[in-house]
């Protein structure tokens, strides 16, 4: 699981549960890829991202380094930023682990870098 | 019409390890699939040379998602069978992919999604596979959660083979609920084994229904029904 698609995963399915976003991840195996960079895709992308949780997602996942705290003006046009953004969105995969729900603390284990969503009858 | 897989048993037990991978070692299915695919995405009416970001809906094994892939785009995947997502990265597909149910609804933020589609899946939708299941109530769910978290103006297509025209109608008027206008699309109409079904829904609001493959003559397509909110 990229941290692209961390960024817009919600718990919100589950009974009870108003915003469920974002989701904890606590990781106990992180692979770091290479991805072909494609910066209008990123530029595009970084329209819908929260940034915040990005942020608080790298954290976690303890590879904060160098990810700039909030985006920048002009992103669209600075290369550097969109470079970093794409290394952050794109090439962190969490491998194994669980995702959080933050009203709930229910867990969504992450196996072989597929995260596991399935709700049981009783919670939906 | 015997035989059809969902009438045999839900889709993550119908789709284990042994289907999944005869499914992938298919030729003649995967060229199927494959055609399938690039119709649906040319469907979608994305914007040229743009990468966009696409949910695929019932992305089995990622033959769809490989198109997607080809064209350019970023995709996520969901299934229910866990074997088949398993084949998908042991082909090392480039999407992401989700363990999960569509019909207890799709787990995104709003807008997350430029465009979805969907191979061969939401006919699934369809059965109750347990006894608390209403079809009526998941395809809902379904329908409304996707609306959701797609971007205001994009599209979803779903290519699937309906069982009769009751469950064309079940799925349309559930899409309808959630606020997708659309319609269907019949390709090779005339063809038993030609045809296909693509149900085309849009968020925007009400727009012309791309034409569809096969149809001999000019006039208004009689196998296109459109369909609209009001």
């Amino acid at each position: 699981m990229k941290l692209l698609t961390h960024n817009i995963l919600t718990s919100k399915c589950l009974k009870g549960v108003t915003v469920g976003y974002p989701l904890g991840i606590v990781a106990k195996e992180v692979k770091v890829n290479e991805v072909e960079f494609n910066p209008e895709f990123i530029s595009r992308m970084i329209q819908k991202v929260d940034w915040p949780a990005l942020c608080k997602a790298a954290e976690n996942l303890g590879h904060l380094d160098n990810l700039p705290p909030a985006v920048v003006d002009d992103y669209e046009n600075n290369e550097d930023f969109l470079k970093k953004a794409h290394h952050f969105l794109m090439e962190i995969e969490v491998i194994n682990g669980d995702l959080i729900c933050p009203e709930t603390g229910r867990k969504f284990p992450v196996t072989d870098g597929i995260p596991n969503m399935l709700a049981n009858e009783d919670e939906v | 019409m015997s035989g059809r897989p969902e009438h045999q048993a839900p889709p993550e037990i119908f789709y284990g390890e042994d289907e999944a991978r005869k499914y992938t070692r298919n030729t003649r299915m995967m060229e199927i699939q494959l055609v399938m695919s690039e119709r649906a995405v040319e469907l979608l009416c994305l914007p040229e040379n743009q990468p966009c970001h696409i949910i695929d809906l019932g992305c089995g094994s990622g033959l769809s998602g490989e198109t997607l892939t080809e064209q350019g785009h970023v995709w996520t995947g969901v299934d229910i069978s866990s074997a088949m997502l398993g084949v998908a990265k042991e082909r090392e597909v480039e999407g992401d992919l989700l363990l999960g149910d569509l019909g207890q609804g799709l787990p995104f933020r709003a807008g997350a999604f430029d465009g979805a589609i969907s191979i061969s899946a939401l006919q699934w939708l369809c059965n109750a596979d347990q006894k608390s299941h209403n079809p009526a109530k998941r395809l809902y769910t379904f329908f409304s959660s996707l609306y959701g978290c797609l971007s205001r103006g994009s599209r979803a297509v779903f290519q699937f083979y309906p069982e009769n025209s009751s469950q064309v109608e079940l799925i349309t008027s559930q899409a309808m609920k959630a606020g997708f206008t659309g319609g269907l699309v019949v390709d090779y109409p005339n063809s038993t084994k030609a045809k296909k079904f693509f149900l085309c829904l849009m968020t925007g609001g009400q727009q012309p229904l791309p034409t569809a493959l096969g149809v001999d003559s000019r006039e208004d397509a009689p196998n296109c029904v459109t369909f609209s909110q009001k």
